[in-house]
């Protein structure tokens, strides 16, 4: 069974080899792809049900021992994000084929498409299984790289320009992050995470400090937490639309999955690493709050989103910042909530674009009779989004109050009210894209709609004189944002489940010493 | 632990000049940043390795604890890869960006239009080999230059003939 974990990363890369030699064929190329990140859905699905019943299981690659070799290793917080990643990815891709056969391919080069989102699936998948600070790195790496090709894909200006931002800004993070393991390597002598645990303790408290704000640093760049965010919403929204999504679900969640790590295993609150959780408390309220509020003034759909998309980022910044169990537990279900919806939304202004032919609200009406399909299909999610029961935002959300509640203090319940408040103004924020968007009529419009939220929108720059041009929505797009949609669902069916299941996993992580044991089973008896 | 202080100081130069590069407008200047920075780093891990010492072989007579810690220097080898993948990605960033730049705002529209786009595209790279002609007369005249102004050297070098 140990061979599962090492399939998650071989699949996607011999997928995208396969995929870039046989570049002539398109549907060659789609067939690899879908089948790929088809295997990788079954194996990560056959991962959660093994982390859960078993335990989690640990893979030396080429049997070299742990602190020695580098180490694969799938709890069930790595395995849930496998599973959920894998499932937006195939999602996704069904969605880019639908496009991609409408267009005739004139907007997405498909020969460099479908490697270079292997290659991403690759990344993301190192990520989440490895038990090795460097090898973190390369995944990364790997994901970046490949996300640099699908930001600029096409080559058109306002992509590189967005482009530019975003490659510079990922690249002072990746350097944060390998300076940063520089250091630990030089303060513990090893980049493997169970054993720098382990070690961590015996460091003088100023170092372990040094080191901690260091990896926060750069994950919080890539995670996109408050001071560090401005550059995400300048650059994921020229972006196709099936690569936005993506970006939006996924690229994030990395960066909160290693704070997670971090947090956990390598700096706990009672290590040596100082108590950083009034800070992020602070953080997550910025995130929040600022987020949000540019959010409020956006015309154009895909610029709100990225917007709420970093504003969010805060609610899981706040759960891991109050420690406990119950808020662990609560951060895993928004984590896998807020990709599922997040990547849905995308999807579906997708679909809106190419209706409307435009994403800016200020051009758009009547959507609702001219698409009611579309109309529910954007309107499930924003619900969903904006925190309205039964949706699993709403859990997701109740669970992290009721944990930020149990933990009391005056900064927790700052953090509270700021929540309450980041809800609304979402729900505000998506209400006013459905009243201008979809039950606008088009004759309001025509006359010369004008009100005076209208008038302190802020255009998108980049898209100031772009001609409207409405294509037909192909069959298959609408069904791969049907599927995400009842994805989405299904987290609110199951919401019981996932509780559970993440509650399993809050104890999990917080076992640092059951961690350990499990990659270093010789060496406990040091520590 | 120790370390070479000269490594050290190399290290936090190359930091400096990279972050005031990378603070450059011009693209070619942040990729030169991003390629001092990287080094810098790529330093910054060898550093962290201690002192030199024997190679870490095992060889009959040497002490294990001699050895330099080959560790980090499996860890730069990879960090190098990944630099050099990203730097010829920012490359053809580079390239790209300054095609677009040239063409304004047709720039976006030349993959549509294929023929206008050849006749185009003939059109900047005849004015770009124009450019890089006039800067090889340039540069030529001034070899010359030193040349007559030495009088010593009778036979010119051969990568000065095209």
């Amino acid at each position: 069974m140990h061979v599962l974990i090492p399939l998650m990363v071989l699949i996607p890369l011999l997928g995208a080899a396969t995929a870039l030699v046989s570049s002539r064929s398109h549907r060659l190329q789609v067939a690899i792809s879908t089948s790929a990140l088809s295997m990788t859905t079954v194996v990560a699905a056959l991962l959660v049900w093994r982390s859960d019943a078993q335990g989690a299981s640990v893979v030396y690659v080429g049997n070299w021992a742990a602190p020695w070799g580098i180490t694969l290793w799938v709890d069930r917080f790595s395995a849930m994000m496998l599973l959920v990643s894998s499932v937006v990815l195939l999602g996704v891709l069904v969605y880019a084929v639908g496009q991609g056969i409408a267009d005739g391919n004139r907007e997405t080069p498909v020969t460099i498409f479908h490697p270079t989102y292997l290659m991403l699936a690759a990344g993301l998948f190192v990520a989440f299984t490895t038990g090795d600070l460097f090898n973190l790195y390369v995944g990364f790496e790997l994901l970046l790289g490949a996300s640099y090709v699908l930001l600029t894909l096409g080559g058109t200006g306002a992509r590189i320009r967005a482009g530019v931002t975003y490659i510079v800004i990922s690249l002072v993070s990746s350097v944060f992050f390998l300076a940063a393991i520089a250091m630990i390597y030089g303060a513990t002598g090893t980049v493997n995470m169970a054993q720098v645990a382990q070690r961590i303790g015996d460091l003088p408290a100023d170092t372990a400090l040094l080191l901690h704000v260091m990896l926060l640093l750069g994950f919080a760049i890539k995670a996109a937490l408050f001071p560090m965010s401005f550059w995400l919403p300048d650059s994921y929204p020229t972006a196709p639309a099936p690569v936005t999504a993506v970006f939006a679900g996924l690229l994030t969640k990395v960066g909160v999955y290693a704070i997670v790590r971090t947090e956990t295993l390598l700096f706990p609150t009672s290590g040596p690493g100082g108590d950083l959780r009034t800070p992020m408390m602070w953080v997550a309220l910025a995130t929040l709050v600022i987020g949000i509020l540019g959010a409020t003034v956006q015309a154009d759909i895909k610029r709100l989103l990225s917007f709420t998309l970093v504003s969010h980022i805060g609610y899981m910044i706040f759960g891991i910042s109050l420690g406990s169990r119950l808020g662990l537990n609560a951060t895993v279900y928004y984590v896998i909530h807020h990709i599922t919806v997040q990547t849905t939304l995308f999807l579906a202004v997708g679909l809106i674009e190419r209706v409307g032919g435009t994403t800016s609200m200020s051009k758009l009406s009547g959507l609702l009779k001219r698409a009611p399909i579309v109309a529910v299909l954007f309107f499930i999610p924003a619900l969903n989004l904006g925190g309205i029961p039964p949706f699993s935002g709403f859990l997701g959300k109740a669970g992290l109050l009721v944990a930020g509640a149990d933990e009391g203090g005056w900064v927790v319940w700052v953090v509270i009210a700021g929540a309450v408040a980041t809800s609304l103004l979402t729900l505000y924020a998506l209400m006013r894209v459905w009243n201008m968007a979809f039950w606008r009529s088009d004759e309001e419009l025509e006359q010369g709609y004008s009100s005076r939220y209208i008038n302190t929108l802020v255009e998108n720059p980049d898209a100031a004189q772009s001609v409207q041009v409405k294509e037909p929505t192909p069959r298959l797009m609408v069904s791969a944002t049907a599927g995400m949609v009842a994805v989405t669902l299904a987290l609110t069916i199951f919401a019981g489940n996932l509780f559970a299941f993440g509650d399993r996993t809050a104890a999990e992580i917080s076992d640092r010493d059951g961690v350990i044991a499990q990659v270093l089973p010789d060496q406990v008896s040091h520590g | 632990m120790n370390a070479s202080l000269a490594l050290i100081v190399v290290m936090a130069v190359m930091y400096a000049a990279g972050v005031y590069v990378l603070l450059e407008r011009s693209l070619t200047r942040v990729l030169i940043g991003f390629m001092l920075i990287g080094n810098a780093t790529n330093l910054l891990i060898l550093i962290m390795s201690g002192r030199a010492g024997a190679p870490p072989i095992i060889t009959d007579g040497v002490d294990p604890q001699d050895f330099t810690d080959p560790m980090p220097q499996a860890l730069i080898l990879t960090a190098i890869v990944i630099n050099f993948g990203v730097t010829a990605f920012v490359l053809a960033l580079i390239y790209r960006s300054w095609w677009l730049a040239r063409l304004g705002d047709q720039g976006d529209t030349v993959v549509l239009e294929h023929e206008e786009d050849a006749g185009l595209a003939q059109e900047v790279f005849s004015e770009a080999s124009e450019d890089d002609d006039a800067l090889h007369e340039a540069l030529d005249a001034s070899e010359a230059y030193v040349d007559e102004s030495m009088e010593a050297e009778p036979a010119p070098e051969p990568g000065g003939e095209r």
